[in-house]
């Protein structure tokens, strides 16, 4: 018996008492970002020892939580929960630091801030390790409270709106999914929600489509999907940056994570059935909101509508159902966890830098700031899926696997990718190039700090651009078990390097 | 056999927790009759609280020691699983109820006086106090013990009228704002009158099908008796309504917010809490036992009841602002989810696990409405409790401690996972779903999702706007804090570790009700 995914989400939680008991705001800050580069390590430490080709899922436990209800404390990762759990532990520490100072503005107490980040380290490693539904669910629901109150009580001047806003989409859709786990459970008849003893017992083909939408609408607002997304922009704008990402990076990729493991594995027909009706969706997404990111005149907001778009391409691609769209599309939701991060927290320096979201109040920058100014470029690059940096991968896998079942959806999808030049590259030229605006004649370049937040993103943008071979070996063997549940059987993509 | 009747046998041991309540609210009047005013608070608060947690100990024991299978008191009463459980579970209510009553400052200095007049100054600066407070609650305690017990409709309604006389006039005992604690009491006394009415007139017409008033009888005689459907189905009716006017059920609501609002905050919390469980204990017996061959004449009644309790309270609670009156109608969407387990009927084994859903939802929602109602208490103005929402603002920042624990009690109240409430709605909704009544608990989901909005208002106000300068000040009595303390206690045990409180339920549920 191994500890190894109880110590991950027990070590957040135990830190998280010892920040909040911590008198001194200095020592808070130390003591997180101390705790989350241990969970750093410790994810690490785990994942080198999976084994791609084992097991499905590995480093396995469970023991009885409810058993009057069936109900476990199982956990466990195959390749795909393996990925996001790094993703997500790479990213707190690096929110930890990049929130160094965030806190303080709003004269609101720091300790609190950084506790609830460790718990909602606690409950997003939590959220992507359940093999029980019931305990992702739990974990689902719970974790929105901590960001609920990073918005509420951190944010912008809209917060409490966005946050409201924010809290009451995620519940609704939640309870939706409740009442499908509920009646999964008792169609099933196994009394019992691990995840494994669940697949395959829904057969009816009628009932599996009313599960499947609750789940699925649970997902697609999370995700968020086009037209559930309007709460996003909001809570994305209104967010301090460091949780920004985290909303952006890792929590709305439990909803695509959902629509992978759950509603794939869960009820193959119905995901089959409905498949044309989320590719429409999907496509929509991806043309909307780019075009709508264009128009935006709020750096923020632009960056979340980006999001939408790029969550269209990665449900594209776990819907297409062929092995390169399945494993594109997980690629991508790391991918797009680090990029799309990189991106909010340089604009969250530079915000800060100049007090104001708006476009039009900058100018210039990179002559005051090249290193600010440099580094934006890259992750907005990889944003537009340049070859050579990671995004690139994820979505030219996703836009082939696409094609290979559904030519029109991916042919429509492209123009996504020409659309993203144009949001991308032509915010980075408003704001970075052309004269240097009396505004931000007087703004420092990255401090040391910055530097040290913005320097492992990037870092990973181009290993992964270049080397995603790691990943994919490790997601390739999962994504294929997966669909091999939907009876689609393939060989899987060869990672090529340097591609 | 003939001109003797014979001595009715009644098994004093079954009845003691009863008995012991009883008694002390007589020793109770004693007090009041004889000792002098200066001592008598001293005395009745030791013999409140002894007397509640010797019936609770006595509870336990009988739970131990075996529970009975037949209906004891010559069929009165029944003390079956259930009972005891809901006994149990109303005295540690009480008991953390009296512990808020016990705080100074709550109950007026002379009821009779009118308010702001002479007679009124004059009681309050010779520091006149109504004691007799204690003893009403115990008579109400009484009652409520002896309401989910019953076995017959009689003794069903002398408890109804023991537990609701003394929470009439409880509720007219407010210290500040007498004119709507006046309101209060003249507004829930006349329409309990006018249920208890109800529930009389139905008695009698069930009297008249069955000829029995027995339960048990009643339910027996629902497969023989022919020809008399009318009495049956008009007592049905009749009795159901007297019976969830007292859950403040749809369209029986309409007292509960005034009632709530005006009373003092103690006695809200004794009303919200044990009334509504011991309420429920009695509607489940009557629906479940007396009435379960009838199930399929009244379970589409209940449908609709349930759609529009729920639905009611959810979205008349968004425009309250006032933290009693919101409170309130949230009490009112709960005995909504809570009717959905009543009709989620089924065979033995699905009564069994509907009934204990039901048992662990009392106990959850119980412990988590008195700490809200003892947190409204703790948030003072100059002229008594802040009631008025704008008035929470920034209490988050003035007094985290506070506001954390009322956000936790509200989340509860929401069904947030983690908390005792979400368990409480979960194994409600999945006895609904086993039974079938999947598009009802689709309308509990969606409640709960309106009912969140109001919840999380609170919060907002709490944690993310600015406190006013001269916002309302925080004071935490003794008694007050050990009863947030249970209360949330509670709340994060039944939400992490709910297994053993999800088994004592089981098992008080697995013989069902006695017949």
């Amino acid at each position: 018996m191994h500890y190894w995914l109880s110590t991950l989400i027990g070590v957040p939680v135990v830190g998280a008492l010892g920040v909040a008991a911590v008198k001194n705001e200095l020592r808070a800050k130390q003591a997180t970002l101390a705790v989350s580069l241990l969970v750093l390590a410790l994810t690490v430490a785990m994942a080198v020892q999976f084994s791609p080709n084992g097991d499905k899922f590995q480093f396995t436990e469970t023991y009885d939580w409810v058993p009057s209800f069936g109900i476990h404390f199982g956990l466990g990762v195959d390749g795909i929960a393996l990925v996001l759990i790094l993703l997500s532990v790479v990213l707190v520490p690096v929110v930890v630091l990049a929130s160094w100072h965030e806190a303080e503005a709003g004269k609101r107490s720091v300790r609190t801030y950084f506790a609830l980040l460790l718990v909602l380290e606690a409950m997003m490693i939590g959220v992507f390790a359940a093999t029980d539904v019931f305990l992702f669910y739990v974990f689902f629901e719970a974790m929105l409270i901590p960001m609920y109150f990073m918005i509420g009580s951190y944010g912008g001047t809209q917060r409490s709106y966005a946050a409201v806003k924010f809290l009451l989409y995620s519940l609704f859709g939640g309870l939706l999914m409740l009442v499908a786990v509920i009646a999964l459970y008792s169609i099933a008849g196994k009394g019992t929600f691990m995840f494994t003893d669940l697949v395959g017992s829904v057969q009816d083909v009628g009932t599996q489509k009313w599960l499947f939408l609750g789940f699925f609408i649970a997902f697609a607002i999370k995700a968020p999907l086009w037209p559930f997304h309007t709460w996003l922009p909001d809570a994305a704008a209104q967010a301090p940056a460091g949780a920004a990402v985290l909303l952006v990076g890792v929590l709305d990729k439990v909803g695509t994570y959902g629509m992978l493991r759950f509603c794939l594995e869960l009820f193959p027909a119905a995901s089959k059935y409905f498949t044309p009706l989320v590719i429409t969706l999907s496509v929509i997404g991806i043309v909307y909101g780019a075009i709508v990111a264009i128009g935006q005149t709020d750096m923020k907001r632009l960056i979340a509508y980006t999001s939408i778009s790029h969550f269209g391409f990665i449900a594209m691609g776990v819907f297409a159902m062929t092995v390169n769209a399945g494993s594109g599309a997980t690629l991508y939701m790391v991918n797009h966890g680090f990029s799309t991060g990189a991106l909010f927290l340089i604009a969250g320096f530079l915000i800060h830098r100049r007090g104001s979201q708006y476009i039009s109040d900058y100018g210039g920058v990179q002559k005051v700031a090249p290193i600010l100014a440099g580094t934006f470029l890259v992750a907005g690059l990889s944003g537009l899926a340049l070859p050579g940096l990671s995004s690139f991968v994820s979505e030219f896998m996703v836009l082939i696997g696409t094609y290979e079942a559904y030519v029109v959806p991916a042919v429509i999808a492209t123009s996504g990718v020409v659309l993203a030049a144009i949001y991308i590259l032509w915010m980075y030229q408003r704001t970075m190039n052309g004269p240097t605006a009396e505004s931000v004649r007087d703004i420092k370049d990255l401090s040391g700090r910055e530097k040290w937040v913005v320097a492992p993103l990037i870092a990973v943008i181009l290993v992964l651009g270049f080397y995603p071979k790691p990943l994919l070996d490790v997601i390739n063997p999962a994504v294929t078990d997966t669909l091999s549940s939907v009876q689609v059987t393939q060989q899987a993509p060869v990672a090529q390097e340097g591609q | 056999m003939n001109g003797t009747i014979p001595a009715p046998t009644i098994e004093y041991a079954l009845l003691a927790p009863m008995l012991v309540v009883f008694g002390a609210a007589i020793i109770g009047v004693l007090v009041e009759a004889f000792a002098p005013r200066y001592l008598r608070s001293s005395i009745h608060k030791p013999l409140t609280l002894l007397s509640l947690a010797g019936a609770f100990v006595i509870t336990i024991w009988q739970a131990r020691t075996g529970i009975p299978t037949k209906p004891s008191a010559m069929g009165a009463v029944a003390v079956d699983g259930p009972a005891l459980f809901i006994w149990g579970t109303i005295l540690v209510l009480a008991f953390v109820s009296v512990l808020l009553i016990n705080d100074e400052g709550h109950f007026v200095a002379s009821a009779s006086a009118v308010p702001g007049s002479a007679e009124e100054e004059r009681a309050l600066s010779e520091g006149a106090m109504h004691t007799e407070v204690y003893p009403l609650v115990l008579f109400a305690v009484g009652g409520m013990l002896l309401f989910p017990a019953a076995n017959d409709l009689l003794a069903m309604f002398v408890a109804l009228e023991v537990m609701s006389l003394p929470l009439y006039l409880l509720c007219g005992l407010a210290r500040r704002r007498r004119l709507l604690s006046q309101e209060a009491a003249v507004k829930y006394f006349l329409l309990g009158a006018f249920s208890s009415a109800f529930f009389l007139y139905g008695t009698a017409l069930l009297y008249g099908y069955a000829g029995s008033v027995d339960l048990a009888k009643i339910g027996a005689a629902l497969g023989t008796v022919g020809g008399q459907d009318t009495l049956l189905y008009i007592g049905a009716a009749m009795l159901g309504v007297g019976l969830l006017f007292k859950i403040g059920a749809a369209p029986f609501q309409a007292w509960k917010p005034d009632v709530y609002q005006g009373s003092p905050t103690p006695i809200t919390a004794l009303m919200a809490s044990g009334t509504l469980v011991a309420a429920f204990g009695a509607l489940l017996r009557v629906f479940w036992v007396a009435l379960g061959g009838l199930q399929w004449s009244w379970t589409p009644i209940m449908w609709g009841v349930a759609i529009l309790t729920m639905l009611v309270g959810a979205v008349l609670a968004i425009t309250q602002t006032d933290i009693k009156r919101m409170l309130a109608y949230s009490s009112i969407a709960h005995g909504g989810f809570l009717l959905i387990g009543v009709i989620a009927l089924g065979d033995q084994q699905q009564n069994a696990s509907a009934l204990s859903a039901l048992l662990f939802y009392l106990v959850a929602y119980g412990f988590t409405t008195v700490g809200a109602f003892a947190v409204v208490t703790t948030v003072r103005d100059a002229g008594g409790e802040a009631w008025h929402l704008s008035r929470w603002a920034g209490l988050g920042k003035r007094r985290p401690l506070v506001a954390t624990v009322f956000a936790l009690f509200l989340l509860a109240f929401a069904g947030i996972p983690l908390t005792s409430g979400f368990f409480g709605k979960y194994a409600v909704f999945q006895a609904a779903v086993d039974a079938g009544a999947t598009p009802l608990v689709v309308v509990g989901v969606v409640s709960s999702a309106i009912a969140a909005f109001f919840y999380v208002r609170v919060i907002v106000l709490m944690f993310f706007n600015d406190p006013a300068a001269d916002g309302p000040s925080v004071v935490i009595p003794r008694g007050t804090w050990a009863v947030g303390a249970v209360a949330v206690l509670a709340t994060v045990v039944l939400g992490v570790f709910p297994q053993p409180v999800l088994d004592l339920a089981h098992t008080a549920a697995q013989s069902l009700f006695v017949r």
